[in-house]
């Protein structure tokens, strides 16, 4: 098992959920984030005080899935996700140890 | 009964027909002004209730909105107390050329029938409560300069302190019967009492307390500008009330005076938010609704004085000079004024005093009683002196005011919180309070 952590634009949540589930994955976890890299920041001016945002608002999407779907799905992610300007995101996947699904118990594949 | 009534009534007219002169000097309490005068009333508390509280902690840090909007409230509740109590009787009753009487603290002497020598068509408590709206309102402004730093009780003594140092008798100087109004001063709705008052007290509050913590250097942005412009159209509608009530009665003079306001801020809006356009590539909505408020504060000392294109002008005047002040001055002098109560206020009451010496029209200002006042553009160059004076005396007595009261609160309470409260948030701090869990 492997747990993709994907950094991506904020509109494009639905997109990148729609082609996971097209692929067989339907579970996923989302979180707002704020992130700093390539795109770097954006000026805020208020009466003249210029201010530089650094941080910009993402969407951190979480999806544990079986090792099989693991490219298929940064395949699917990569292809909703993907604007071709700078600050798409990035995606990183790291194993994961054990899954259990709280309802019924059950451990591991089962669970996903 | 009803033949009871009837021949009470013949009664009445029977003895008021057989004493015309006592049926003359009583007071003559129009329904039409009055009932404006109510509005008007209504119309300015709103102003500072809801409409100053959203419109200042809309510009405030998320920490700090509850806090901002509590020095509104606490101004409110405070100021009118106090003004019932002794701040209308001193600033108009008496014939002291300086300071008022006791005469009608506590209102004593305000009866059903009784009306102010200032505005003889409505009751004198009518008169009184639309007085006491506009020192609220200056009050509360004051806060706009020291938000997100200063400590609750040291803004609600120095409401308290200042209430009667400074705005009592800049109120009882200009409309209660003293030495400026005497001179002819012409102040029609506060750009003196109220909006030069606190400008000039916010700058001095500001300069005293010091600058926010991070000011110049971290991210102070606003918390939700939308709750400003939400303020921004309270404050906008309600100066019709402001500028319009200051009439004094439901006339021609009160809708010229609404229409110069609403032009001035029309025109203050475009001007600001197209120097941004041009010089940052983008108008931002906090650069319209500021621009409004500058025409607003800027139109008031003039607008029962001038004809209606006069209101554009000085819009147009308020919306450029205001700007320059907020977005250059107060970066090159690094003074914190943390909502630009110097540079909107403060600026456009001492300009607009100055223009209601340039526009004021005989035509306008022209009266049964009164053979009205010209101003600069129509070739009298006496009343623009008249104005200068103004505004040097209330600039003069206010800051000077105001350090002592800040020096008198400081002698009880500090006036700042500490660094570990401002980083933490005076909604926290201060009231043990947050905006969102």
């Amino acid at each position: 098992m492997k747990i993709i952590t994907a950094i991506i634009k904020p509109f494009k949540l639905d997109e990148v959920r729609e082609s996971l589930t097209a692929i067989g994955i339907h579970g996923m976890t989302s979180t707002e984030v704020k992130g700093y890299g390539r795109q770097k920041g954006h000026a805020e001016i208020y009466r003249g005080a210029e201010y530089i945002v650094s941080f910009l608002p993402k969407v951190k999407v979480e999806i544990a899935v079986a090792d099989e779907l693991v490219d298929r799905a940064i395949e699917a992610i990569t292809q909703a996700a993907r604007t071709g300007h700078i600050g798409d995101g990035k995606i990183f996947v790291a194993p994961l140890e054990r899954a259990l699904r709280i309802r019924t118990g059950e451990t591991d594949a089962d669970a996903l | 009964m009803t033949k009871l009534l009837a021949a009470t009534a013949a009664l009445i007219a029977t003895a008021l027909a057989a004493s015309p002169a006592l049926a003359q000097d009583a007071p003559q309490i129009s329904a039409a002004d009055t009932g404006f005068m109510i509005a008007a009333t209504a119309l300015v508390l709103m102003m500072t209730l809801p409409g100053l509280a959203l419109f200042y902690s809309g510009m405030v840090r998320k920490k700090n909105v509850l806090a901002t909007m509590a020095q509104s409230v606490i101004a409110t509740a405070i100021v009118s107390l106090l003004w019932v109590g002794a701040a209308y009787s001193l600033a108009f009753t008496g014939d002291n050329p300086y300071i008022g009487s006791l005469a009608r603290a506590l209102l004593a002497g305000v009866e059903i029938d009784t009306v102010s020598p200032f505005a003889k068509s409505i009751p004198e408590i009518l008169f009184m409560s639309y007085q006491m709206t506009f020192a609220v309102i200056t009050c509360a402004l004051v806060g706009g300069s020291v938000a997100e730093r200063m400590r609750f009780s040291a803004f609600i003594l120095f409401c308290m302190i200042w209430l009667f140092v400074v705005y009592v008798p800049s109120a009882h100087w200009v409309w209660g019967g003293g030495f400026l109004q005497q001179m002819g001063l012409l102040d029609f709705a506060g750009g003196t009492v109220v909006h030069i008052n606190a400008g000039v007290a916010g700058l001095v509050c500001a300069l005293v307390m010091g600058n926010r913590t991070g000011f110049g250097r971290e991210n102070l942005s606003p918390f939700d500008l939308s709750l400003a412009v939400v303020g921004t159209g309270l404050l906008w509608v309600g100066w019709f009330g402001f500028n319009g009530g200051s009439a004094l009665g439901a006339g021609s003079r009160a809708v010229f005076a609404i229409v110069a306001t609403h032009l001035a801020a029309c025109a203050g809006a475009i001007v600001w938010s197209a120097l941004e356009w041009i010089q940052r590539g983008k108008p931002s909505v906090l650069g319209v609704v500021s621009g409004a408020v500058a025409g607003l504060g800027t139109i008031t000392p003039a607008s029962g004085y001038i004809l209606p294109w006069h209101g554009v002008v000085i819009g147009l005047i308020a919306g450029a000079v205001c700007y320059w002040f907020c977005t250059v001055a107060k970066h090159r002098y690094r003074y914190d004024d943390t909502l630009d109560v110097f540079g909107v206020h403060g600026i456009g009451g001492m300009m607009g005093t100055l223009l209601a010496g340039v526009f004021a029209t005989r035509a306008i200002t022209a009266s049964e009683t009164d053979p009205g006042v010209a101003g600069l553009l129509e070739g009298d160059s006496h009343q623009l002196l008249v104005q200068a004076i103004g505004v040097a005396v209330t600039v003069a007595w206010c800051a000077i005011g105001t350090w002592l009261s800040l020096k008198l609160v400081s002698a009880f309470t500090l006036l700042r919180v500490d660094s570990d409260e401002e980083r933490e948030g005076l909604d926290i701090a201060l009231h043990g309070e947050a905006l969102h869990q």
